[in-house]
């Protein structure tokens, strides 16, 4: 039995050249079908139809879009510094396909006579491959914010920049989690290593802090601050065009491609069928081409979420979002990663019995519960006329605010409101008519 | 690349005899040699500050690919990690705040600094001379082949080096950071709440109302044709108000303002304000 390395390193040219093709046809047909799929899942949430003229349900309106876009006009602003604007998108797209070569989207297969493992390479330090894609991939961004010469780019850009490198962080401690209790680097090691469970619920505190860190390290909603249409115009891309734009559209949905199939290898157990169908004959449907099917249906389930966010949650304040990253996961990680390196090694030391397992793990949480106690609580306001104030300094109105009635000339005598509508709160109201006007 | 990569797990795992150059690594270094020699002079003599850090970038990546090739990948790609995607983003990020268009200055501030940079050149360049002769004449390489393949690889055995043998400058090396990086946020931190630093919006609303003049100042160009900032407002009889005019910005020569002011204090040709119709010209 050959380890996975072995096998594609055996592998001829002519099969690695097949294999590149078929990586980079599989990123631009996810990218097509992608903002395919994300316009008419939006849509349904929405109450619309979504894309439905060209082609069957509309799935050739990517296609048609992107043929457009190829043929627009190519615009360069005249302050634009000419050749980081005509790199940046070249930068962006290329590391969001070179992160595939790692992902494993099966085990063992036969392919034109030649035995061997669905994916490009397996290199020994596989997930750091994929990170290093990512910040490389910033650069794109960074740079065509800063080389377009206009405000509302460069401030994309230094935004995206700092996001990515926060949640760089958050996303890379979480992996150090899998890799902690999978012993390996390897992409193909660790979806070996899940045969036992998948890590998603092994190591649930993990799997949180990458899916949340996936959705800011892909500037997608609710963290799509760098290019936040309503305060930006659209951020780092506002000056692009044409086919330079085609290329950071590609970038973005590859690269959740990527975080999706990144996150179903590490967390969702790669390519293996989920449990029922993995029992069938002995598990004949592990082996195979079978796996691929498993694993394009879990990386759509991360992709379907990735939709149903963008079409849940509004986007949030940058400073809440620094805060989310560094406050909340960046800690939370850190002593999740301590848990799990003290786990690991009470249970790999031998001569170690349940029982002191246990009282290792009861002396720990009752000295968390002490120091949580000890913890000073936050300070409340004695004050009587203690007056809350929002961020800005100006007083906020209170939460049980009661309107008082409309002076009773105002009504019209032929058509008198109900009694229950006037003693309805101010901001009650305001809401209602809000909700009115967002259905517009 | 993946060839490259390919190349490499097989030297791996056929752990051939280390200190020849198989034709892949010779043909990647002198891919990469080259490229990495133009970052290196791209990054001395390009104008722009900007520039200046992408050429190093390229420098950096070549290496990292390069330590890739002799069998070091957990090196390589932390180099691209640490180095060209954290360290030089940072780099980055500073020279745009900084302004694009800012030029270093030609003028030496410090006072025999050309000539320390001679010397200091000097040194370090005979430094890495001698290091790199004594390296080619009197050590025998071996490569990483043989070490990458006991021990659990290449990651493990820099793990079990970091964490036995070179325990106490590693965490020595953390602490430094650490201290910097706390250093860094002493002197970059501004307390909110400290007298003096930065007034709230309730304290800018309060003394506004206490001062002279509790309206907001006249904005640029109101009364003018234009909004630019360099453009003052006019009053009603059209001179120029003082309070609209940038302290940072020069303002619009007066002389270039001469219809504004006629339009505005109703001396200039045309129709009057509440005629009906247009100029002749217009009627024309």
């Amino acid at each position: 039995m050959k380890t996975t390395a072995e096998l594609i390193a055996d592998d001829p040219l002519w099969l690695s050249i097949i294999k590149v093709v078929a990586i980079f046809a599989f990123g631009v047909v996810m990218t097509l079908f992608m903002i395919w799929l994300e316009r008419r899942v939006v849509g349904r949430m929405q109450h619309r139809p979504g894309p439905n003229r060209v082609g069957p349900f509309g799935l050739l309106q990517s296609l048609a879009d992107g043929l457009k876009l190829a043929f627009k006009e190519d615009i360069r602003p005249v302050v634009a510094d000419k050749w980081v604007y005509f790199l940046a998108p070249i930068i962006s797209a290329i590391p969001a396909f070179l992160a595939f070569s790692v992902i494993p989207f099966g085990p063992d297969v036969t392919m034109f006579g030649h035995h061997t493992a669905l994916q490009l390479v397996d290199l020994p330090v596989g997930v750091l491959v994929i990170l290093a894609c990512s910040s490389l991939g910033v650069y794109g961004i960074v740079l065509s914010g800063w080389a377009s010469g206009s405000p509302y780019p460069l401030l994309g850009s230094l935004r995206s920049a700092a996001q990515v490198i926060s949640y760089e962080i958050a996303m890379g401690l979480s992996i150090v989690g899998v890799i902690l209790r999978s012993h390996s680097l390897s992409t193909s090691d660790i979806v070996n290593a899940q045969e036992g469970g998948w890590y998603f619920w092994l190591l649930p505190v993990s799997f949180v802090v990458y899916a949340i860190s996936m959705v800011g390290e892909t500037n997608r909603a609710p963290f799509d601050l760098p290019e936040a249409e309503s305060e930006l115009v659209g951020g780092f891309h506002t000056e692009y065009s044409s086919l330079k734009f085609a290329l950071f559209f590609l970038a973005e949905y590859v690269n959740m491609v990527v975080v999706s199939a990144l996150a179903t290898t590490l967390f969702l157990g790669g390519w293996r069928a989920p449990w029922p169908l993995s029992a069938i004959d002995g598990g004949v449907l592990n082996t195979g081409w079978w796996p691929i099917l498993w694993f394009v249906g879990k990386t759509f389930f991360f992709l379907f979420v990735f939709v149903w966010l963008r079409g849940t949650l509004p986007r949030l304040r940058y400073d809440q979002f620094m805060r989310l990253g560094w406050k909340v996961l960046v800690p939370v990680s850190l002593v999740w990663i301590v848990l799990i390196a003290a786990s690991n090694a009470l249970w790999n030391t031998p001569g170690v019995t349940t029982g002191q397992r246990l009282i290792f793990f009861g002396v720990g949480i009752v000295v968390l519960l002490v120091f949580a106690l000890l913890l000073p609580d936050k300070r409340v306001a004695d004050d009587e006329e203690f007056v809350p104030v929002t961020g800005s300094g100006y007083p906020l109105p209170p939460l049980d605010l009661s309107v008082p009635k409309s002076p009773p000339r105002r009504r019209l005598p032929a058509a008198p409101e109900p009694a229950e509508r006037e003693m309805e709160p101010a901001a009650v109201a305001a809401a209602d008519k809000e909700t009115g006007d967002g259905s517009l | 690349m993946s060839a490259l990569f390919l190349t490499q797990t097989a030297a791996q795992t056929a752990a051939q005899a280390a200190d020849t150059v198989s034709t892949g690594e010779a043909i990647a270094f002198w891919i990469l040699g080259p490229l990495a020699l133009a970052g290196a002079l791209g990054m001395l003599f390009a104008r722009n500050a900007v520039h200046s850090a992408l050429w190093l970038a390229l420098t950096m990546l070549n290496l990292g690919v390069i330590y890739m090739v002799q069998q070091a990948p957990f090196l390589g790609f932390v180099q691209i990690i640490v180095y060209t995607g954290a360290i030089m983003m940072l780099f980055l990020f500073v020279l745009m705040l900084v302004g694009r268009d800012s030029s270093d200055s030609v003028v030496e501030v410090l006072r025999g600094q050309r000539l320390a940079a001679i010397v200091f050149g000097v040194g370090f360049a005979g430094l890495v001379v001698s290091a790199v002769a004594r390296a080619l004449t009197n050590v025998t390489s071996v490569g990483l082949a043989k070490q990458n393949t006991v021990n659990g690889g290449n990651v493990a055995n820099i793990g079990t080096s970091l964490f036995t043998d070179f325990l106490f400058p590693f965490e020595l090396t953390s602490a430094l950071l650490i201290t910097a990086a706390i250093g860094a946020m002493v002197l970059g931190f501004s307390d909110r709440n400290a007298k003096g630093v930065k007034k709230t919006q309730r304290e800018l609303v309060e003394e506004r109302f206490q001062g002279n003049r509790p309206s907001p100042l006249p904005g640029p160009g109101v009364f003018a044709t234009a909004n630019s900032v360099a453009t003052p407002a006019l009053l009603p009889d059209g001179s120029i108000a003082p309070e609209s005019l940038s302290e940072l910005i020069e303002s619009t020569a007066k002389e270039s303002l001469a219809d504004d002011l006629a339009e505005v204090s109703g001396t200039a040709d045309g129709p009057d304000a509440h005629a009906l119709s247009g100029t002749k010209e217009d009627l024309a």
